[in-house]
């Protein structure tokens, strides 16, 4: 028989059984839908992650004092102190990968202005951190290199300082506000930002130039922090290894020592943060694969239950020239139809429910053509593999029998 | 000298029942020939159901051998025989086995879907035929589940008779109808047995012999009675002499 024919024998006997074929079908249309809705959910989790780290500057490195910090011993403050302002330098003249770099320090306290007050920190930079941070400065302007030599009490603030500050709306630039009991003059403004993934707002934020913060704020001379952009996103690795070799050397640490210091990239933060996620897009597309198995089980059920019901008719079928495989093929064609339209629906679900879940909880879902493609390939297999047994049990019937089955 | 159409030599057929070794046919020697209409006949346990198993092809000798149309099939593999059923061989049965909810013309393409070298077309055409040939030619859309019994038969002869099939075997085929409507088919067939179709007619029934050429007795797996029917009796007459139901 040619295929033409046998779908059309298909189809025709799944049409006499209508409720049943649906049936059966809810349990695929279920299952893929699950699958579709999970795996939108988690991908959509993961691309905001890392829409969002890379919006931080995915080629980002962060250096930090101190060795690795492992089972929450804590440090004493001799190893909290040991990256100067010279470690800085000597990677700012030595290392041939780094974009841009920056010494960091910061300091909490109350930023007054007139009657207004708020509690807030002062981060010590240098004028690169807005490159690095892929910030920029929206009214007014950055402080300078010379700042930076001169220690300049200035500052550049960000939006929350700015409403808190200055809640009447006063153009905030050129006016003089104290930081604790240190006035600083506001330089600039810098742009909107909003909220990042952890939940900080990073319009809450003021810069100052780092000798600022070192000498007047903290009165110290160690830096609690360096931050560094790669040339290349992918070189973030090669950039480390490069600082961390300049580091030793700075540290005059013998080979069997470990680091004193502690070298991030913001790749590894978002690998980090994207495996938890994908660990659960894995666990939830394995909870919504198995209601998909159950589909199939459901399927190879019906198709049992329908080889008996019909075995005159594939008595009749044999005695009248139907070949062994002619029959295995109508009852494999016959459940590959009700997995595969299944599927077909369970796209469809799958796709209503993630519009649901986007227009409803306003989740950041997005349906790949890969989870589409995958789940298609898993139901047509589906129906192959658990509609295989009942077709092979129908067509390895003995016609004699069959046609007198009552 | 009429065309063999099936010759079968010494045929045995032994079953196997636990310990036992059931005896069905016990050496069966016969000839047909083209144009014959054969009843064969015997009570349930004289081996008819398992001759006309054999007959179909649907089951294969002990030993003996069986040739159909000049082949032989006695040693035939299951595809093989699949197909000179598909090509050789009309079945009709006692309870029709027609497909349920589904139209009679669709009923009687179905031989025909399995032989791939007739087109969608011509299978159409040819059921078409087959259908008006036995008197249903108006009936052609109605589903097996409208017609009575004496249609969905006739439904049944018109599937055996769309392959054109050297031989049509029929099982009891009068068995699950009234007297009047056995006798209608009995006219059929007595029709195309006028037309030249050879036919082989199993049942236990003794009366259909009457309307037979050839009559074979089975008796315990062998042959105990073979003769031509001299004085072939109408069906048609008897049919129309029976008291129309007017209840």
């Amino acid at each position: 028989m040619n295929i033409k024919n046998l779908l059309k024998v298909a189809l025709k006997a799944l049409n006499n059984n209508k409720m049943r074929c649906f049936l059966t079908m809810l349990g695929v249309i279920i299952g893929v839908g699950a699958v579709i809705a999970m795996l939108a959910i988690g991908q959509g989790s993961k691309n905001s992650i890392k829409a969002q780290i890379s919006e931080m500057g995915s080629n980002m490195i962060m250096i930090f004092p101190g060795a690795e910090n492992r089972g929450g011993v804590r440090q004493s403050s001799d190893d909290m102190q040991t990256l100067k302002p010279s470690d800085y330098e000597a990677i700012v003249n030595q290392a041939t990968t780094v974009k841009n770099i920056t010494p960091t320090v910061s300091s909490s306290g109350q930023w007054i202005y007139g009657n207004n007050n708020y509690p807030s920190q002062l981060q010590g930079v240098n004028s690169e951190f807005l490159e690095i941070r892929q910030r920029k400065v929206s009214s007014g302007e950055m402080f300078t290199e010379d700042d930076v030599k001169r220690a300049a009490k200035v500052a550049v603030i960000g939006k929350t300082l700015v409403d808190n500050l200055f809640p009447d709306g006063t153009d905030p630039v050129g006016k003089v506000v104290r930081f604790g009991s240190i006035p600083m003059t506001i330089i600039g403004v810098l742009d909107e930002k909003g909220y990042n993934t952890m939940g900080q707002d990073q319009d809450n934020i003021a810069l100052a130039p780092y000798t600022t913060v070192m000498k007047r704020v903290l009165a110290t001379d160690y830096l609690q922090g360096i931050q560094a952009s790669a040339i290349d996103e992918e070189e973030t690795q090669r950039t480390i290894a490069e600082i961390t070799d300049i580091l030793r050397t700075q540290h005059k640490l013998r080979d069997s020592d470990v680091d004193n210091f502690t070298i991030r990239s913001m790749q590894e933060l978002a690998e980090m943060i994207s495996s938890t996620s994908s660990m659960m897009t894995v666990l939830l597309a394995a909870v919504a694969g198995i209601s998909l198995l159950v589909g199939g089980i459901g399927i190879m059920n019906i198709m049992i239950v329908s080889v008996t019901e019909r075995t005159r008719e594939i008595g009749l079928r044999m005695s009248i020239g139907a070949r062994g495989n002619d029959i295995m093929m109508q009852f494999l064609i016959e459940a590959v139809i009700i997995s595969v339209t299944g599927g077909i629906l369970g796209i469809l679900l799958g796709a209503f429910t993630t519009w649901m879940i986007r227009v409803i909880a306003h989740w950041p879902v997005v349906i790949e053509a890969s989870s589409v493609v995958l789940s298609f390939v898993v139901c047509t297999a589906i129906g192959i593999i658990f509609g295989f047994y009942p077709a092979a049990k129908a067509s390895n019937l003995d016609p004699i029998e069959a046609i007198r089955y009552e | 000298m009429p065309k063999e159409i099936i010759r079968i030599e010494k045929l045995k057929r032994y079953f196997k029942v636990g310990d036992e070794t059931v005896k069905a046919l016990r050496g069966v020697s016969f000839t047909v020939y083209e144009g014959e209409f054969v009843t064969i006949m015997g009570t349930s346990g004289s081996g008819k159901s398992t001759l006309l198993n054999t007959l179909g092809c649907l089951d294969t000798p002990t030993s003996g051998e069986y040739f159909l149309d000049g082949i032989n099939v006695s040693g035939m593999g299951k595809n093989e025989r699949a197909k000179i059923r598909n090509r050789k061989i009309g079945f009709i049965f006692q309870n029709y086995n027609l497909l349920p909810k589904t139209t009679a013309l669709e009923n009687v393409e179905l031989p025909l879907l399995y032989n791939s070298a007739i087109s969608a077309k011509e299978r159409t055409a040819m059921a078409e035929k087959c259908l008006k040939e036995v008197g249903l030619g108006d009936r052609l859309f109605h589903r097996s589940n409208q017609m009575s019994g004496g249609q969905q038969q006739r439904v049944a002869i018109a599937r055996a008779l769309v392959n054109n099939p050297a031989i049509i075997l029929a099982d009891e085929a009068t068995g699950n109808l009234d007297t009047r409507t056995s006798f209608s088919i009995l006219t059929l067939f007595q029709k195309l047995y006028r037309e030249g179709k050879t036919l082989i007619f199993v049942t236990h029934n003794p009366e259909i012999a009457m309307y037979s050429s050839r009559n074979i007795l089975l008796k315990d797996g062998r042959i105990v009675n073979d003769e031509y029917n001299a004085d072939i009796k109408s069906a048609q007459e008897v049919y129309d002499n029976l008291p129309v139901d007017n209840d």
